[in-house]
């Protein structure tokens, strides 16, 4: 079995490296490759989904009602990692409104509906001076011709082709192992259409600065081998055959296989020197740089349970039922679909939902191949699990911290270097949805990160509205006082204003009182009295002052007799 | 409705791998029957009646499915473990405290199936040990040693009616275990010792060819990759280390090497109980410690310990170890760099 680091001897001698883990799940491959790659028929309706891509999604530039022609842009990207989105044909926009697209959640996302006319008229197509070309404006051509990765992630391309102004990209690596089972999309372009394949890579190369090119292809695929290396011949491209195991198409597992680097955790390839691209991008850059056609189409695989499974050039765009269709339909006993492989693919909720840039497979299940999973048993540590992990984590140990909701644990245990390829459930023998428990743990920790982040704003800005009353109070207050004691000071201040004047002079009068009282005198009410009063005030203070006189200067009121 | 992946490994299920275990015991059972008489075939049978009676028990009170449990093969693993580790011909009591200590005490008390930090069938035999001392030592000698062997009749009676007609004396001997650590202790000398009959040409007549098919079971159950080969090689190359350390120490009280991997209940052990995985443990590194730790305790107990055999206690230590072996070796995910990790 698959355990440590052996290299094994590839094509051409090259030395592979023996990433952990792993499963050989049936490929089921034969079933959609007996027939030639076909171009889909025009379809008289269209939905274009804006959002195609990893990142946010393109803005609609057209408006209800407008004619469109194929290869016109109807969503501007909007935002760095974003790229365009184009027509599928000629024809008129009928709507702009949420339809339902292929997505796990089976949310509905805004589409630009077109009816075809039938002419499928282009607009002016024109090939890219790629050579010649400022590497960043040649970027930017193919941000908006909407590049995006083929092999199901749809990154935008030109992010990736920017090497970046410090980083080096040695190797390129062609990604053709295709590990999915029922999948062949890859391995039919790899097989009719070789040459136009390499020569995007050459375009890759010279975006990157790589010196290397090696088309990474799995070995259960002799006939896309013979014929990549076929068109290879001559060049110093180097087509190796990789060993078939699931996942080996990973990009970071490919790489390891092909150059022995490990992708770092949380990195990306091109940490190591690398940069991995799908060989369904590579062909799409060919068509974008050397005919100047958006991405408008691509190679789906139609299989499973349908009448002729095949392979099928489809524009991005047509309904899903449509697409089965035109493969022979779904035969008596089907059970859904699933878009992408069985591995990683996810349930289809809605077959009018369109193709886009990410479905590299519609594979329509039955009983047969596709049995209702048995009820799962309690967990017994066999550590099958652990054998399989292409990441080398101890699924067994994140499984028993997600369930028991230890998501603090889960992450030490690596949660998040899961790549959820789905070998662990593939091989538990209790029949546990493992990955499920994945990506429960990892949207709560995700939820709970923004719930934290919202919380930490939430804080950050009631404490700041604290200070600033606190400041504003503090400033209010130094203000007034400030003014007071210019108005105190200032006599200035007091002659044009009489009412500052009369209150200083108030203000003045009391300060006078205060000395006499601090004198002695104590000031009283003794004006205004009637007369007998006043004699008799007089006569009391006659007696007081007699008495002060006779008396020992022993006075609570004049504690000092000299002064 | 679940998500990805929409296919499962055929062929693979609790029961099947359990299937397996037991498959891979046939051959250690029939050496068993053919060098000590039939009498097996009646404690099996006892513990497992027991083991079902008890697990059914178990799942009804804690309001459990009996269909998927009774069915998951995992209480026949314990009984046949432990039938095969307790002397026949004993009362059919005797099986009876054992069920019930393994199966309601070690599984069901900690939560059933993968939950129990202890290896059922080992906690059963202590507390046999424990409590019937008497009982626990008295085996049926080999065949063509005893000067009776009770047929399956004979076994029945003496299971289900009490030791009346026959004396045990005349199918019973104390092991090859026992009665190396009895005379030792006599002052006798190892070497000497061990040219008695009991003690066979490998070691343990009649057990050691039990023991090899132990072996062989183990090694099948290693080709369909039951079991790794990590708990195996790592218990009882740490037997084979620790005995050898001994007996060159002190020949004279100690035995060599082969005597230990051959008697007793080494192999069983290395093989079929050691790997239980939900009470071993589960990390490469940590499977080597574990198993290297209780090839170590199993020769230290026979050596000094009360007990003639050891592998039951050292198997119970370590897996009280399990836990924290685990947290402290975790290996290496892919594409992290540095020290292996360590764990909170």
């Amino acid at each position: 079995m698959r355990t440590g680091n052996p290299p094994a001897a590839g094509a051409r001698g090259r030395r592979l490296y023996d990433f952990p883990g792993g499963v050989h799940p049936e490929g089921h491959k034969a079933v959609s490759t007996g027939r030639p790659i076909a171009a889909m028929p025009l379809l008289p309706r269209y939905v274009v989904a804006l959002r195609q891509h990893i990142g946010e999604p393109a803005r609609a530039v057209v408006q209800i009602g407008e004619r469109v022609l194929r290869g016109q842009l109807i969503g501007r990207p909007e935002g760095y990692v974003s790229v365009g989105v184009h027509a599928p044909t000629s024809g008129r926009v009928v709507a702009v409104e949420p339809r339902p697209v292929p997505h796990p959640s089976g949310l509905m996302d805004l589409c630009v509906v077109i009816d075809a006319d039938g002419e499928d008229r282009a607009v002016d197509l024109a090939p890219l001076d790629w050579h010649r070309m400022d590497p960043s404006a040649l970027r930017n051509r193919l941000r908006e011709m909407g590049l995006a990765g083929l092999g199901g992630a749809v990154f935008p391309s030109f992010i990736k082709l920017n090497p970046g102004a410090k980083r080096q990209i040695p190797i390129l690596i062609l990604n053709g192992a295709e590990c999915e089972p029922w999948i062949t999309c890859d391995d039919m372009l790899m097989r009719e259409r070789a040459s136009e394949i390499l020569l995007g890579a050459h375009v890759m190369r010279h975006m990157l600065g790589a010196e290397q090119v090696l088309v990474g292809i799995e070995d259960n695929k002799p006939e896309a081998l013979a014929c990549m290396a076929e068109a290879a011949a001559g060049s110093d491209v180097e087509v190796v055959g990789v060993p078939t195991v699931y996942p080996g198409g990973g990009g970071k597992q490919l790489t390891y296989t092909l150059t022995g680097r490990k992708t770092p955790s949380k990195g990306l390839t091109t940490d190591v020197g690398v940069q991995v691209f799908n060989v369904g991008t590579a062909y799409s850059l060919y068509r974008a740089v050397y005919l100047g056609e958006p991405l408008v189409s691509r190679v789906v695989t139609v299989t499973g349970h349908v009448g002729s499974p095949r392979n099928l050039e489809v524009r991005l765009g047509s309904p899903i039922s449509d697409v089965i269709r035109a493969a022979g339909g779904e035969l008596p006993g089907a059970t859904g679909e699933v878009i992408g492989g069985p591995m990683m693919g996810f349930d289809l909720h809605d077959t009018s939902a369109p193709i886009t840039k990410a479905v590299n497979c519609v594979l329509v299940r039955n009983a047969e191949h596709f049995p209702p999973k048995p009820a799962p048993m309690p967990c017994i540590r066999c550590g099958e699990c652990a054998r399989a992990c292409p990441a080398a984590l101890q699924p067994y140990e994140l499984y028993w911290y997600a369930r028991h909701r230890d998501f603090g644990k889960t992450q030490s245990y690596s949660l998040f270097d899961c790549i959820e390829c789905g070998c662990c459930s593939y091989v538990c023998p209790s029949h546990i949805p493992l990955v499920d428990y994945y990506r429960f743990a990892k949207s709560e920790i995700w939820a709970r990160e923004r719930e934290k982040q919202a919380a930490d704003l939430a804080r950050e800005r009631h404490e700041f509205r604290i200070f600033r009353l606190e400041r504003e109070k503090r400033e209010k207050a130094e203000k007034l006082a400030k003014k007071a004691s210019e108005r105190m000071d200032s006599g200035a201040v007091a002659t044009d204003d009489p009412e500052a004047a009369r209150k200083k002079a108030l203000l003045a009068a009391a300060i006078e009182k205060a000395k006499q009282a601090k004198a002695g005198i104590r000031p009283k009410n003794v004006d205004d009295l009637p007369a007998d009063k006043q004699r008799e005030i007089a006569a009391i203070e006659a007696r007081r002052q007699q008495l002060a006189s006779t008396a020992e200067p022993s006075d609570t009121r004049s504690p000092t007799p000299d002064s | 409705m679940t998500g990805s992946p929409h296919i499962i490994a055929q062929h693979t299920s609790v029961r099947s791998v359990m299937l397996k275990v037991l498959a891979a015991l046939i051959p250690g059972t029939l050496a068993h029957a053919w060098y000590f008489g039939p009498g097996v075939w009646v404690s099996l049978l006892l513990c497992t009646f027991f083991a079902y009676t008890f697990e059914a028990l178990a799942l009804a009170m804690r309001n459990q499915p009996l269909k998927p449990f009774l069915g998951d093969g995992s209480v026949l693993v314990t009984a046949w473990l432990l039938a095969l580790s307790l002397p026949t011909l004993a009362p059919w009591w005797l099986y009876a405290v054992g069920m019930l200590f393994a199966v309601l005490v070690a599984k069901h008390l900690y939560g059933g199936l993968g939950q129990n930090l202890f290896n059922p069938a080992m906690v059963g035999y202590a507390a046999l040990i424990v409590s019937f001392p008497a009982y626990m030592t008295q085996w049926p000698a080999p065949m063509d040693l005893a000067s009776h062997t009770p047929d399956l009749l004979e076994a029945l009676d003496l299971v289900f009616a009490g030791q009346g007609a026959v004396s045990p004396d005349a199918y019973t001997a104390a092991t090859p275990l026992d009665t190396l650590r009895t005379q030792v202790r006599a002052g006798g000398d190892a070497a000497a010792i061990m040219l008695e009959p009991v003690f066979g040409h490998l070691g343990a007549r009649g057990q050691e060819m039990v023991a090899l098919m132990y072996l062989l079971g183990g090694l099948l159950l290693l080709n369909y990759r039951v079991i790794g080969w990590h708990i195996p090689t790592a218990y009882l190359g740490a037997v084979v280390l620790t005995a050898t350390g001994l007996h060159l120490l002190d020949a004279g009280r100690h035995a060599d090497p082969l005597f230990h991997l051959m008697a007793g209940g080494t192999m069983l052990g290395a093989f079929f109980i050691l790997t239980d995985p939900v009470s071993a443990s589960a990390t490469p590194r940590g499977k080597l410690i574990y198993a290297g730790l209780a090839g170590c305790i199993t020769v230290v107990i026979r050596a000094f310990g009360g007990y003639p055999d050891g592998v039951a206690f050292s198997v119970l230590l370590m897996n009280m170890a399990v836990p924290f072996i685990d947290a402290h070796t975790q290996p290496k995910v892919f594409g992290q760099v540095g020290r292996d990790r360590d764990r909170p």
